[in-house]
């Protein structure tokens, strides 16, 4: 019962700030709700069990990734986005196909037969438990991931370089 | 206890509105961070049903999510700049033309 009241508690937080980075047109104040959405949607991993992922979540993502985010709007002085005309293409295709795609999504869910609930409690995400994963199964993708990360540095320096 | 389908909704209503802002924003920054909206709505399931099934390797594959979005936000920001250099506009309408 208290379970699912922090559910629906955090869940609430999270959509909240998910509508309200989309309405919101500066985008400072999108940034600081994506933030809101990805603090909610640690305290569900926490529910879940993933104690190490919710850390993480709170580390990259509402820190560092976010951080990063909210630098580059300072740095090019970001005003508020200009209103445009939306296109006839977007209301004739966009909301028939919307509504199916909601539908379709509704319906499968509903059908799916997926009762079974999530175990409370269990905190088995540990730091420890995924370690050993992650350095032993998945040994070959974490290295490639050191290879991304080194690639995508220097194409971050050398795109953001000022042209001499 | 909570049934793993209230997740999945909430991941999925995530993820349509990460979809919604994608589609509707008019800032080149706004449309990157519903890209990162979308990405944490994926996050949200993967780390559901490695509860569901008591595998830990779903919460291993949210971590590869997240060095990818640490890099493609590395990457894109620099490209953001870029374009804001030549351009003096953040706006994806007026970025129409591949040449700087």
């Amino acid at each position: 019962m208290l379970h699912l009241a922090l559910f629906l508690i955090f869940g609430v937080i999270a959509v909240a700030g998910a509508i309200n980075l989309v309405a919101q047109t500066h985008p400072i104040n999108s940034a600081l709700s994506l933030v809101v959405v990805m603090a909610a949607l640690a305290a569900e991993y926490l529910l879940l069990g993933a104690e190490f992922l919710a850390a993480i979540q709170v580390i990259v993502y509402a820190g560092a990734i976010m951080v990063l985010f909210v630098f580059t709007i300072m740095l090019l002085n970001a005003g508020a986005e200009e209103h445009t005309r939306g296109s006839k293409v977007a209301l004739i295709i966009g909301v028939p196909g919307l509504i199916i795609g909601s539908i379709t999504v509704a319906w499968a869910l509903i059908h799916a037969h997926i009762g079974a609930e999530v175990p409370v409690g269990s905190l088995y995400g540990s730091a420890q438990g995924i370690g050993h994963l992650l350095f032993r199964d998945f040994l070959l993708p974490f290295e490639i991931t050191s290879v991304l990360i080194l690639i995508a540095i220097m194409g971050a320096v050398v795109l953001a370089r000022r042209e001499s | 206890m909570v049934p793993i389908s209230y997740y999945l909704v909430l991941s999925a209503i995530l993820f349509a509105l990460g979809v919604l802002g994608f589609l509707i924003k008019r800032n080149i920054i706004t449309i990157f961070m519903s890209i990162e909206l979308m990405l944490n709505a994926v996050n949200l399931s993967f780390v559901a049903f490695a509860a569901y099934w008591h595998a830990l390797s779903g919460q291993v594959f949210v971590f590869f999510v997240m060095v990818v979005a640490a890099a493609e936000a590395a990457v894109g920001l620099a490209i953001i700049i870029a374009v804001f250099r030549t351009r003096q506009t953040l706006n994806p309408d007026r970025v129409n033309l591949l040449k700087l």
